[in-house]
């Protein structure tokens, strides 16, 4: 296990490097720069610029060189001085505006991990062992429709029916009360509504995915012969269900943790345009369109990192979780 | 009593001698919901094909005065009470006196009658020949064709436009790029995924890296940087070739992974030893010999991958990433509902969303059927 564990680590370097050039070539792909966009946008207020303008804010901002020096002065500033870069629209270090939401989006990205797997495990374990029951058609149908909707959509659609029913409009996830006062606990109830939506808004795609492997595993799971024999022997359908069948079941749930949590980043970006959600996305999505490149680079690189991270773990526990994956590494 | 055991027998022998194929077939068209979802998407994709025709307006046609406008009643009834012929009234600016504003109200003097294969906007019928006639139209009370009045049956957008004519057109783009770059991301997916998978060694490890890092970047920053790398000011064509391209570039991973399983459990098999003792050629074998023993679930992986790929492409467009205005798609009709106001105002704007879930939910029906059918232990 140990073995497999540094194995895998070893990997993991390699890979953060070629992600890490990857995404910056990406960012790096559209045509002009931070000065083009900047240009543009101060030409439309009326400013006038000399081509020698440009090509001395162009020094400047240090994006007269070519790309791979760039990246590679990036790269030496982060592991020398952990210094991210500068953000060419806030006007300050990379570090300090991504701090500013770090932990929200962390949190929240999370609680909406945590949440998926805590609804959609046990449903799917009642959708197997009951199939074709009312409740199996009902919740699978829900399952159904929660994939079939866009995020976005489904965010709007359930303001839109709040908004209908108390009249309130839940934008974000802070009112204007406890922006102005700070977090009081008064404000503890309303908050958490206000994180219900953001939850069932980019949980669900996941959660539906999650229901539907776990059912048809379930279900797969529940013809084996072993089943049969540990039936025979007279186990309890608890025993069958949660140490037999459950442990087996989880195998292509556990592998999908990382893609889950790259799929909650994206999700979430979007939704939380919709829903004016304090977190990273809409910062990543204005940095990319305004080509303020180390600040949309920095992001991307952590939600990277991060979906690596959980596919290193996801492996880890699937080789805990699963003798064969053990053994065969071992050999 | 003979015949009826000649009938089984053949029933029987038919069975026996059936290729995989039909046999999928069979077991699909007894699975109803697989069944109906296919009689689904096939009224869709004719939608598509003969929009033109179909939709009452063209996508350049809008009006003005029918901006944000709810969906045009149609009435029955005269005023007496007796069923007519089905007619719409115009609609009108008037002042009210009461809040001094300019409203819209429908002008009930003039009644315009809905006319099938009536006369519009002219097109050209599948490419073959020109035509104005459209499924159904207004004509007024002379019987002539007259633009004064619109009928919307799913309302107008912020232009003016007929929402239901966008629809159609959109689907065009909505129903086809999906299934170009599922195709696409399906080629890659098998290509890669099997090269990955049979020769092992060095090429493995590379395309596995590659699959890593691709299947880690979040998918927004990709299709940011990569539609804004498309050159503006292309036609809607090339613009269209570019999306697919570009959601077929994000989608092959998963696929690939699947597929090099798949080769590295087969690549141990009797068979695949046989023929490369036979001296058959890498390329044969992986086509010829290892691709057919799994193809039925890569069917059902390409039917399963054309509803993520539809979302995709609703999203990318919301974004503003996609499809341009006037070029419309689904997910360009879905922008408008951007915001609550619109959607609070003009419910009817959600209206290309129920489009959207019940093809998603209908190809993914089709593909669970299909999953059912291509199982053979069932």
């Amino acid at each position: 296990m140990a073995k497999y564990i540094g194995k895998r680590l070893l990997l993991f370097i390699p890979t953060i490097i070629i992600i890490s050039i990857v995404i910056f070539f990406i960012i790096q792909l559209p045509p002009g720069d931070y000065v083009t966009s900047y240009v543009a946008a101060m030409s439309a207020e009326g400013e006038v610029f000399s081509a020698e303008d440009i090509a001395n804010l162009r020094v400047q901002f240090g994006l007269d060189d070519p790309w791979y020096i760039q990246y590679f002065n990036w790269v030496k500033n982060i592991v020398t001085k952990g210094d991210f870069g500068y953000s060419f629209e806030y006007g300050r270090s990379v570090w300090s505006v991504i701090m500013d939401r770090l932990y929200l989006t962390l949190g929240v990205s999370f609680v909406i991990l945590v949440f998926q797997y805590v609804v959609s495990l046990p449903i799917g374990i009642y959708c197997a062992n009951h199939q074709y029951s009312a409740g199996d058609y009902a919740l699978s149908f829900v399952g159904f429709l929660g994939t079939a909707t866009p995020n976005f959509l489904l965010a709007i659609i359930i303001m839109y029916y709040i908004y209908v029913k108390t009249g309130n409009i839940y934008l974000g996830l802070f009112s204007t009360e406890m922006l102005q006062n700070g977090m009081r606990w008064e404000y503890v109830p309303e908050f958490l509504g206000r994180c219900l939506i953001p939850l069932i808004v980019i949980g669900t795609s996941g959660t539906c995915g999650i229901i539907r492997t776990v059912r048809a595993q379930m279900l797969d799971e529940q013809t084996r012969q072993y089943t049969l024999t540990a039936r025979a022997k007279g186990c309890s359908e608890a025993t069958i269900t949660y140490k037999y069948c459950l442990r087996a079941a989880l195998n292509p749930v556990v592998s999908g943790m990382s893609g889950s949590l790259r799929t909650i980043f994206s999700g979430s970006t979007v939704s939380a345009i919709v829903m004016n959600l304090q977190i990273q996305g809409p910062v990543l999505l204005t940095a990319l369109k305004s080509q303020d490149m180390y600040l949309a680079g920095t992001i991307v690189l952590i939600q990277a990192v991060l979906v690596v991270v959980g596919t290193l773990l996801s492996d880890i526990a699937l080789a805990w979780l699963d003798p064969r994956i053990r053994f065969s590494e071992r050999s | 009593m003979v015949l009826l055991k000649k009938k089984q027998k053949d029933l029987d022998e038919s069975y026996y001698l059936a290729s995989q194929w039909t046999l999928m077939w069979r077991k699909l068209k007894k699975h109803a919901l697989a069944r109906f979802s296919l009689a689904l998407l096939a009224i869709l994709y004719l939608g598509a094909l003969f929009a033109d025709f179909i939709a009452p307006y063209g996508l350049e046609e809008f009006s003005a005065l029918y901006k944000n406008t709810a969906p045009t009643t149609i009435y029955w009834k005269d005023m007496e009470g007796n069923f007519t012929r089905p007619y719409v009234f115009k609609l009108e600016k008037y002042n009210n006196r009461e809040t001094f504003t300019v409203e819209i109200r429908e002008n009930t003097e003039e009644r315009y009658y809905i006319d099938f294969f009536a006369e519009g906007i002219e097109y050209k019928f599948l490419g073959l020949f020109t035509t104005n006639r459209h499924l159904f139209g207004l004509v007024n009370e002379a019987g002539e064709p007259d633009n004064s009045a619109r009928i919307n049956i799913f309302g107008a957008d912020s232009t003016g436009a007929c929402i239901f004519s966008r629809i159609l057109f959109g689907s065009r783009v909505s129903l086809t790029v999906p299934f170009v770059s599922a195709a696409i991301s399906f080629v890659l997916g098998i290509l890669l995924g099997g090269i990955s998978g049979y020769f092992g060694g060095v090429i493995d490890n590379v395309i596995q890296r590659v699959i890593e890092v691709l299947s880690a970047i979040p998918s927004i920053p990709l299709w940011m940087a990569l539609s804004a790398a498309i050159p503006p000011g292309i036609s809607v064509s090339a613009m269209y070739l570019y999306i697919t391209i570009i959601l077929s570039f994000i989608g092959w991973t998963g696929l690939a992974r699947v597929v090099r399983g798949k080769f590295i459990s087969l690549r141990k098999e009797d068979f695949v030893m046989a023929a490369r003792l036979a001296g058959v050629s890498d390329f044969k074998i992986i086509v010829k010999h290892m691709v057919p023993g799994f193809l039925s679930y890569l069917i059902v992986n390409l039917t399963l991958g054309i509803p993520s790929s539809i979302l995709g492409e609703t999203s990318m467009s919301y974004l503003g990433l996609g499809m341009k205005a006037p070029a419309t798609s689904w997910g360009v009709l879905l922008k408008e509902t951007e915001d609550l106001v619109s959607v609070a105002q003009c419910p009817w704007k959600m209206i290309p969303l129920v489009f959207v879930i019940v093809t998603v939910l209908a190809f993914n029906f089709l593909g669970d059927g299909l999953r059912d059918a291509a199982d053979p232990y069932k």
